[in-house]
């Protein structure tokens, strides 16, 4: 069933590739960049089916690069705007995720990892790139990515990335994995009008006074759209609050400061993660994407067995909840990490600790989700 | 009280001194462009520049318009985005000869296969000038740069022929000498409807020019004089430069082909529904080889 403006409403027995579009749809995402490669490429599919029904435009592109370069493009154009990727695609968009960083572009990045190295497992899951997506494009940054564990939670958090995307003017990475995205459940899409959305910020002022970089409060500046007056220069060089490039120590202490303070100082309002039954564990399982998912079994186990077991999923990933960590760190006795790779979310977890709790990641290569065996002996050992 | 130059408005005054050599003809391909905008008549607000990365790419940012300094090779796809998502502006592409033909070389010809409506004019110097002059896609066999000290034994890609066998269904060359020609010929690429490329040869006389003892910017503006050829409608596989060499210049290709939105709008009807605005196309004559 679609309403009027084309969004889809009620219940839909949808993939998480698909319902992340569909979400995007919702989100008034009305420009998607993409190109195919497994396991994301049925988000490409669906919008390009779906987007020019909605008055939207969806491009195939030559790759990666030149998809992640024509969000950046649409968005300055006036649009919001969308590209899915995985694997090598995923590192060819990170020069230009950069680009997106420092002009402060509003878009969306989705990434359905599968495993690697290189071209490693492509229709098989992985979530190795959680790293990459922090630290991956060149440079001192911060960046915010969320992580699905569900069809319904890709919808969900596509039209949270799309605002806090926004609001914060970073593109925003959707970290999701093979199996949520092609895993096919039961979506249910709000009615339309009960979507909270978040508008560009554009200008307040008009053109004579307007500093392209010129922050507000929340130190978040104005986005000027092309093509309506504003003749702003935006370049990819450190540059002052005119946008004008300044080669010099301090411009670049002004600006990626403010790049880095923006999402710090407005941490508490991005952060997003799911506690339960942690006010008397002794053991926290800690995981995101599908191993926060495989990990509720385990711990029903545990429990079963006596052992007082809290879950601690993470929705926003990055920005990671430090202080939380830090806190439950305090009363627990450790953490169990599940995750497939070899130790990238779990390392967080170590550091915000402080030492104060063991931290026992349960690693996996990928291909594969976790043996709940495996995290169930993990949670033994974090109890003994 | 000081004069006005009729082009100031059109430039940041604030960013001047530019960053270019003495001798460079970047300022010449800027005059050139900015006469074109001029006389186009099209609104400057619904005009974006989009530029990569080096010499050329900042053009961008002396000009008072909106503009855009993407990474190197990246204008062209950054500019597909910014086109589509509002087909009322009119999306000027400028940057050099590396950034456009080497790194972004992928996006150069799929965009003229797609034929997306927008101008590219990517000035030639044979040289990454901003990196102290090395070798590039079009150096001519034998030149030196920094990294072809032995000569150039690469076979370089020719602007036009690359541009004409992608779908470009416009495509000029032009020396930084023909402002006159130049100018009229960016005007009418502006125009066209479609992926419009102009290339302009243009001198490197701190690099490449005095790696290859071709003397100072006025002395290659000389030898364009001498070496420029003026052949409209020559065959583009047929223009190839060589060192030293004629340097064929003028109109090669000038068809109507659907651009990439008219064919959306063909194969989709009324579900394509983004706004457009149509521009108004002047009528502009590029003076034929005789004037």
């Amino acid at each position: 069933m679609e309403s009027e403006s084309g969004v889809l409403r009620g219940e839909h027995f949808l993939s998480g590739n698909e319902a992340c579009a569909e979400g995007a749809i919702a989100a008034g995402c009305r420009f998607f960049a993409g190109y195919p490669i497994t396991p994301s490429t049925e988000v490409a599919e669906h919008l390009s089916e779906r987007l020019p029904e909605v008055g939207g435009m969806f491009i195939q592109m030559e790759d990666e690069i030149a998809s992640m370069n024509a969000i950046l493009g649409a968005a300055w154009g006036g649009m919001k705007t969308m590209t899915a990727t995985s694997g090598p695609g995923f590192s060819l968009m990170m020069e230009n995720l950069g680009l997106g960083i420092m002009t402060e572009t509003p878009c969306v990045l989705v990434n359905v990892q599968r495993g690697g190295p290189s071209t490693g497992l492509p229709t098989l899951v992985g979530q190795g790139d959680m790293m990459q997506a922090r630290w991956g494009s060149h440079g001192p940054y911060e960046i915010i990515a969320v992580s699905p564990s569900s069809p319904q939670e890709f919808f969900d958090l596509t039209i949270k990335a799309f605002n806090l995307s926004e609001q914060w003017r970073v593109p925003v990475l959707v970290m999701a994995d093979e199996v949520v995205g092609h895993m096919t459940e039961k979506v249910t899409i709000p009615e339309p009008g009960t979507i909270r959305l978040t508008a560009r910020r554009t200008p307040r002022v008009p053109p004579e006074k307007y500093l392209p970089y010129e922050p507000d409060a929340d130190l978040v500046p104005q986005m000027a759209i092309a093509g309506h007056g504003y003749r702003m220069h935006i370049t990819g060089l450190t540059h002052d609050r005119k946008g004008y490039p300044v080669i010099n120590e301090e411009a670049q202490a002004e600006l990626v400061e403010r790049l880095v303070e923006k999402i710090r100082k407005n941490k508490h309002e991005i952060v997003e993660y799911q506690e339960e039954m942690c006010e008397d564990a002794d053991v926290i399982v800690c995981s995101y994407g599908i191993s926060a998912r495989t990990s509720l079994l385990p711990i029903e186990r545990a429990r079963e067995e006596g052992i007082k077991v809290g879950f601690l999923k993470l929705i926003v990933v990055w920005p990671f909840p430090d202080e939380l960590i830090d806190e439950l760190a305090g009363h627990v006795k450790g953490f169990v990490v599940p995750e497939i790779n070899f130790g990238q979310i779990s390392l967080e977890v170590e550091r915000c600790a402080h030492g104060k709790a063991r931290v026992i990641l349960v690693p996996h290569a990928g291909g594969g989700i976790h043996d709940p065996e495996k995290v169930l002996e993990a949670i033994r050992r974090a109890a003994a | 009280m000081n004069e006005r130059h009729p082009m100031d408005k059109l430039l940041r005054e604030d960013r001047i001194p530019h960053i270019w050599c003495s001798g460079c003809g970047l300022g010449t391909c800027l005059t050139a462009f900015i006469t074109a905008i001029q006389e186009s008549g099209i609104p400057l607000e619904q005009m974006c520049v989009v530029s990569g990365i080096g010499c050329t790419g900042r053009v961008a940012g002396y000009l008072n318009l909106d503009s855009f300094h993407t990474t190197h090779g990246r204008a062209i796809p950054f500019a597909a985005g910014l086109h589509l998502a509002n087909p009322s502006l009119k999306v000027i592409v400028i940057s050099g000869d590396g950034d456009l033909i080497a790194i972004g070389g992928n996006h150069f010809i799929h965009s003229a296969r797609r034929n997306l409506d927008m101008t590219v004019v990517c000035v030639n110097n044979f040289n990454y000038g901003m990196t102290g002059g090395q070798g590039g896609p079009t150096t001519p066999l034998g030149s030196k740069t920094t990294t072809t000290p032995y000569g150039n034994f690469e076979f370089p890609f020719s602007i036009p022929y690359l541009a004409a066998a992608s779908g470009a269904p416009y495509v000029a060359r032009w020396t930084a000498l023909d402002t006159r020609r130049l100018s009229k010929s960016l005007g009418e690429a502006l125009h066209k409807r479609g992926f419009s490329v102009v290339e302009i040869i243009s001198p490197c006389p701190t690099l490449f020019n005095r790696f290859n003892k071709q003397g100072t910017g006025l002395d290659v503006l000389k030898s364009y004089q001498q070496n420029a050829v003026i052949q409209h409608g020559a065959d583009p596989a047929k223009v190839a430069i060589e060192r030293d060499g004629k340097i064929i210049v003028g109109k090669f290709v000038d068809i109507e082909r659907p651009t990439f939105l008219d064919m959306v709008k063909e194969r989709l009807g009324d579900k394509f529904e983004i706004p457009w605005e149509k521009l108004e196309r002047k009528e502009v004559t590029v003076p034929s080889a005789d004037e």
